[in-house]
């Protein structure tokens, strides 16, 4: 490491939720890159939260592809990236030349950068000439982006995070914000903590972390969202809380969807009883949403992840039309995304309905206007496969090549199996990736290594229309590339032209072109999104680009101007200039519980963890919150299922099962369970939720219903629970049941298996050789056994098994792994799972028969002013059985009377 | 709860009180009592002590020796042997203690017969002393094998302070030296002769050393010890003969093997000396009967020590001996309310550098449990046998600082089922929370 390299740091965009909080990172070569917030960024403010605080410990390179490999007989091997995209080129336009561009896709990613994705959009878009290009936004953000379509005509996120501040009332529908927009909720609680009389309401089947700090909370029964938006809507409708004049000048449709409001929804006490709340709770929370004006409603995946999510999302919007509560300071519905660039993805029209720049598939002056701007050979002109469909597609055998970037279907997809046997049966399968092993990569044919997060650079979106440069501050690693390059040395090899990037900017420079391109001329229509202003930017501008809000346009005097607020002017992106209300008919979930899967399962993110833990799952500190897989099902519901707190359990729907420990986390309504998204067949055995999700998508978006599946929950009978620290990772295939999670030096497992353990089963399960440094301890007939395995004094490995899951904490044992060799101290109580405790000092062994030492004897003779051997027997015992340290005891007592007299 | 530090306290002081009471009774009498003692080791003379704490005056006492020497400590037998103490350092009451206490001593002439209806003993030397009260210590003797060559010059047992002057005789020519018996003793006798310079082979006739207080494991790690110390160890050995020309020259095995031998020590177990019981009429069976208060079928004689047999069991330990001469000095002293009551025993191997603690019952019956810890390259190994929730045994082997509370919780019956995961690990980590 050369120490005479400067200290630098850079200023970039967090790579997780949608935020888009600003990061400084200071590197110094050979060490860690040391993380902050970026105070000058005003998403965050400095602040981050503690994925981002840790990214850091997630930039070590273990796991990581680092070079191109293609199957060969079966098997991977390592290639050159010539080889690499030869085959992939050759591979495509193989395909496409005998079954046509439909049979080819492009499954991409709400990680990428706008400029990976402006590429791969217009690759398959306007080259290959089919739409089938999706992207797992389609999981998180589709319902909104068709919500916004039919209300505004354009993918708009109206407000700005500001607005949270500003607002008087903030109505949280279905986001767990404190845990999945930690710094968004910071703001939130600032605001709350400076102006108490901001109220709060929270709106989730579940509570939680957020709830905390609700005024209100309405724990709706899963799937009810449309019943309680349309009773708001009716409600202020009945009691004349209506903008009339704003009504009446900009939107349209509102007979229509009040009329389908009151059809259902008029009556608040037959809302509160289809939506399982208290009818007071709901009155007060209509009351207050009437009385208030400045309201942000902001929802995320409990709105979206639903087979109406697209009318959830225009539901709640109605209700800000009706007021005219949207385009101005403090209120607005607002659209929490749920990756760093799902905004900066449909931007480009990364998903298989949309075209780029915003620019729509059904609308043939755009579609024009696209070609032409591409001087493409074709278009597409008809919307590709929506992702659950596409991998449909792919195992019927219509779709004959994939392409997966920066994602993994086989553990994000509903019906996830179903991804697996479509990849095993599919022609061509290639992934890009920044991880080598992961469930999606052992399908792929050909595998191509990504630059991850702190190699690569671009921009990305946030949840505000915010665009964020994100900046390298690490060299590439081994022979990973941008997915731009790879996507643009593809097309180049397939014949294609215009993929002659030179680097990130040019390429955002064609994108910014491109939303000013045809915009509102000749009945193309005006497009909201337009950042035209900053195209003909200089490189070093790019490079310099501080975050700013979309529309951007340059103004007069060369600045750029950000936007705040869309909407001010009311005038929005229909044809009309007018938004729409949607009439939401109400409807349940598209499965029903029944007496075969009684519970409604519920999936979701964790506080510390990121989607399938290809990064988070590196730094030990994140691990600790929640180590494991977990069922959270109320009490209640356990006891009927006779499963246990602390126990595994096995969860089971149509579709999949998956096993993970029962955790009552007080949060969960009868009839409901939740499980979290984010473990895969890489650190569990069987706990990828993915599995068991239902299929059934929203008709409108194509989102599948992530928060309703029904579920049986039942016992996962283990004969023992363990656990194993180990440096090294294990082979665990014996094993019925394990979660591995990663230490700070080490690898845990927990595990719950079946058949006898003992020395030989643990010798063997940590790699021990029969010389090997073995402690072990065995209780056999409570069913324990523990041992440790060490190479040179220095823990290796350890292993506690027990016939129930309690068993000793592991924080202790954990903390061992930093050491460089034990001491016989700690070897002495390493088993024990507890650091050894210091008694009194006994001082050297006087009387051996009964283990009594010189300190103890001494300080009797003290306390207690013995004068003969006798009385120390007594007081002591020592010498009371083989005598042999009688002498002794006598030579102490005549040192104490000395000492005794010396002292006089 | 007999044994704990409470009661033990509380019958103390108890007994205190009681003698006041018997001691002016019995001071009127002026000593017209005759106590007699046969055997003036360890059991008896510690009898004696005990009776003169509670009744000093009671008994004219006289005590016959076989030994010509005061009392010492049996015990300490193989440090002595080792070097690591002096005959005065194991000498436990000089003959100028006897005269101290008006105690006439016979050293060097052992009781010869028992005449019960004179109530007399004889002495080899002729002398008679007669009795009121009669208590026999008499010990046991090494058992020598019934081999040819039992009797050769070299072939000695590991009884006394003579044997040991034999063994340190030949540990200054050097040379070999056989040790027949794997046990305590032999082990200990193996491993002072090494230190004295010897060249030694422990031959034992089971697979395991000390097999009656350590299981399998632990008589493997420790043969490991003391094979890394020097000791030649041989298991499974059935000694057939023992062969030489006027003096021990050669050890025989049943399989044809020969050990060359220039001192052989037997060491394969004690014999209880019931002969002068026994004749004497009392009933033996292994060795003298005695009930709970150590009386025999004669009423006015009484056993302690190693010559007793208790309900079955016989013994070899210090414990039991010194809790049989408090029982047997109380109804000695007409306080007679103790009953002796046999109790788990705990061993150590006296060998410097090796910590070995056997406690109980370490083998376990049907229904126990057992807790094992293993370090092999620490030389650790520890095993809990567990009965109902409460430790019966406790074999340690490397690390033996816990011995004795593993002793105190099996006489205490403690039940140890809230820190049943700990207990292995030791008390101090069973106290911590």
């Amino acid at each position: 490491m050369d120490m005479s390299l400067p200290v630098q740091t850079v200023r970039t965009t967090c790579p997780y939720c949608g935020v888009g909080c600003g990061v400084s990172a200071t590197v110094k070569p050979g060490t860690i890159p040391i993380i902050a917030g970026d105070t000058a960024h005003a998403a965050n403010k400095g602040r981050l939260c503690v994925k981002g605080a840790a990214l850091g410990e997630t930039l070590v390179l273990d796991g990581r592809l680092l070079y191109p490999q293609v199957r060969e007989n079966g098997s991977m091997r390592r290639a050159g990236w010539d080889e690499a995209l030869e085959r992939v080129a050759g591979g495509f336009a193989s395909i496409i030349a005998e079954h046509g561009p439909d049979a080819v896709a492009l499954y991409v990613s709400g990680q990428l950068l706008t400029e990976d994705y402006y590429v791969a959009n217009k690759f398959m878009k306007g080259y290959v000439g089919s739409a089938n290009i999706d992207t797992n936004s389609r999981l998180c953000m589709s319902s909104s982006v068709a919500g916004h379509k039919r209300a505004f005509g354009e993918d708009l996120v109206p407000g700005a995070y500001e607005d949270f501040e500003l607002a008087d009332m903030i109505v949280l529908v279905g986001s767990n914000t404190a845990w999945c927009h930690p710094t968004l909720f910071q703001r939130i609680l600032k605001a709350k903590e400076a102006r108490p009389s901001l109220q709060v309401v929270a709106i989730d089947p579940r509570r939680t972390a957020t709830c905390e700090l609700a005024d209100l909370h309405l724990p709706v029964k899963p799937g009810t969202d449309v019943w309680l938006f349309n009773g708001l809507l009716s409600y202020l409708a009945r009691h004349g809380v209506k903008d009339s004049a704003f009504v009446a000048a900009h939107t349209e449709g509102l007979d229509m969807a009040l009329a389908t409001a009151d059809a259902d929804c008029g009556d608040p006490a037959q809302v509160a009883r289809i939506c399982r709340v208290d009818p007071a709770k709901l009155l007060a929370f209509y009351e207050g949403f009437a009385a208030t004006r400045k309201v942000v409603s902001a929802y995320s995946q409990g709105v979206n992840q639903s087979s109406s999510g697209t009318d959830k999302v225009n539901a709640i919007i109605n209700c800000h039309l009706l007021t005219g509560r949207i385009g101005h300071p403090g209120m607005g519905p607002f659209s929490l995304t749920g990756q760093p660039n799902a905004m900066g993805g449909r931007e480009v029209g990364g998903l298989a309905n949309m075209l780029a720049a915003h620019m729509d598939l059904d609308n043939p002056l755009q579609r024009d206007a696209l070609r032409a701007f591409w001087e493409a050979p074709r278009i597409a002109d008809k919307p590709g496969l929506k992702a659950v469909d596409l991998f449909r597609a792919v195992e019927e055998g219509s779709v004959k090549a994939v392409w997966i970037i920066a994602t993994n279907p086989l553990v994000s997809l509903p019906d996830a199996d179903q991804v697996r046997r479509a990849l095993e049966k599919c022609e061509l399968v290639v992934v890009s990736d920044i991880v080598g092993a992961t469930d999606t990569t052992t399908h792929a044919d050909v595998l191509l290594p990504a630059l991850g997060w702190g190699e690569k650079d671009g921009t990305v979106t946030n949840s505000e229309r915010c665009i964020s440069r994100q900046r390298a501050f690490l060299p590439a690693p081994g022979e990973a590339r941008a997915d731009w390059w790879a996507l643009c040395e593809v097309a180049r090899r397939m014949g294609f032209s215009g993929f002659d990037y030179e680097d990130a900017h040019a390429i955002f420079d064609e994108h910014a072109r491109l939303s000013g391109w045809r915009n509102g001329e000749g009945g193309a229509g005006r497009r909201v999104f337009d950042i035209s202003g900053m195209s003909g930017m200089r490189r070093q501008d790019y490079d310099a680009l501080e975050p700013i809000q979309w529309p951007v346009l340059r103004a007069a005097d060369g600045t750029l101007q950000a936007t705040a607020r869309l909407f001010a002017d009311g005038r929005f992106a229909h044809a009309s200039g007018k938004a729409r209300f949607v009439a939401t008919a109400p409807r349940l979930p598209v499965h029903a519980l029944d007496d075969e899967f009684p519970l409604a399962l519920n999936t979701g993110r964790m506080r510390d963890q990121w989607h399938t833990m290809t990064r988070t799952g590196k730094s030990p500190r994140l691990a600790n919150h929640a180590p494991e897989p977990l069922i959270d099902l109320h009490p209640n519901d356990a006891l009927l299922c006779g499963v246990r707190e602390g126990e595994l359990a096995r969860v089971t729907s149509r579709w999949g099962a998956m096993v993970a420990r029962v955790t009552h986390g007080g949060g969960i309504a009868r009839g409901s369970v939740f499980v979290p998204i984010h473990w895969s067949g890489q650190t569990a055995s069987d706990a990828r939720v993915g599995a068991l999700v239902n299929p059934a998508v929203d008709p409108v978006s194509g989102e599948p219903e992530f928060k309703h599946t029904p579920v049986r929950i039942e016992p996962f009978v283990v004969e023992w629970h363990a656990f194993v620290l180990s440096r090294k990772a294990l082979s665990l295939d014996s094993i019925a049941n394990w979660t591995r999670i990663q230490g700070d030096g080490f690898v845990r497992y927990e595990m719950g298996g079946r058949g006898p353990v003992g020395a030989d089963w643990a010798r063997a399960l940590l790699a021990a050789d029969g010389e090997a440094d073995w402690i072990d301890y065995e209780d056999g007939s409570a069913g324990a056994y523990r041992a440790a395995y060490l190479v040179d004094g220095r823990l290796q490995a350890c292993v506690f098994v027990a016939r129930r899951p309690q068993l000793p904490a592991r924080d202790w044992l954990a903390g061992l792994f930093a050491r460089e060799s034990l001491g016989a101290l700690d070897r002495a109580t390493l088993l024990a799972g507890r650091a050894p405790q210091q008694g009194p000092d006994a001082g050297p062994t006087v009387c051996s028969c009964f283990g009594v030492g010189r300190n103890t004897i001494c300080a009797a003779i003290r306390t207690h002013r013995l004068e003969t051997t006798a009385q120390v027997t007594a007081c002591v015992r020592a010498g009371g059985n083989c005598g042999s340290c009688v002498p002794e005891i006598g030579k102490l007592l005549a040192l104490a009377s000395c000492g005794e007299e010396a002292a006089q | 709860m007999p044994g704990s530090a409470g009661a033990f306290g509380e019958q103390l002081s108890g007994a205190g009180r009681e003698r006041h009471r018997v001691g002016s009774r019995m001071n009127t009498e002026r000593k017209s009592a005759r106590l007699v003692l046969i055997g003036n080791g360890m059991a008896g003379m510690r009898t004696v002590e005990e009776l003169l704490k509670l009744a000093p005056d009671l008994y004219q006492i006289t005590v016959f020796g076989a030994e010509p020497h005061g009392n010492y400590n049996r015990v300490l037998l193989s440090p002595l042997l080792a070097g690591d103490k002096n005959v005065d350092e194991i000498m436990l009451h000089p003959r100028a203690w006897y005269a101290e206490h008006g105690i006439t001593l016979h050293a060097g002439d052992p009781v010869v017969r028992i005449d019960r209806k004179r109530r007399v003993v004889v002495a080899r030397s002729g002398l008679e002393a007669p009795y009121d009260r009669l208590l026999l210590a008499t010990g046991s003797t090494p058992f020598v094998l019934p081999i040819p060559g039992n009797t050769l010059p070299g072939v000695v047992g590991f009884r006394d302070l003579h044997d040991v002057d034999t063994m340190l005789a030949a540990a200054r020519q050097g040379g070999r030296a056989v040790v027949i018996g794997g046990g305590l003793l032999g082990l200990e006798a193996a491993h002072a002769l090494m230190r004295r310079g010897m060249d030694v082979t422990v031959v034992h006739v089971a697979t395991s050393l000390m097999n009656q207080q350590l299981d399998g494991e632990a008589g493997r790690l420790l043969k490991e010890t003391l094979e890394r110390d020097g000791l030649r160890i041989v298991l499974a050995a059935q000694t057939s003969a023992i062969t030489g020309e006027g003096k021990v020259e050669a050890v025989h095995f049943a399989d044809g093997s020969v050990l060359p031998a220039d001192l052989v020590v037997m060491a394969a177990g004690v014999r209880p000396n019931v002969a002068l019981g026994r004749e004497a009429g009392l009933h033996c069976e292994r060795a003298i009967v005695v009930d709970d208060t150590l009386q025999t079928f004669d009423p006015r004689i009484y056993a302690v020590g190693e010559c007793v047999q208790h309900r079955r069991a016989t013994f070899g330990l210090v414990a039991p001996v010194w809790e049989q001469a408090r029982v047997c000095a109380a109804h000695l002293a007409g306080a007679g309310h103790r009953r002796y009551v046999q109790a788990a025993t705990a061993t150590k191997l006296k060998v410097t550098g090796i910590d070995l603690y056997s406690a109980g019952d370490i083998l376990g019956g049907a229904g126990s449990e057992e807790l094992i810890l293993r370090d092999r390259t620490s030389g650790i190994y520890k095993r809990l046998v567990l009965e109902g929730g409460r430790v019966t045994g406790a074999v340690l082997v490397g690390d033996v600082g816990d011995g004795p509370w593993y002793f105190d919780l099996i006489q205490r019956g403690a039940d140890v089922s809230s820190f049943r995961d700990r207990l292995l690990f030791g008390q101090a980590l069973c106290a911590a929370t």
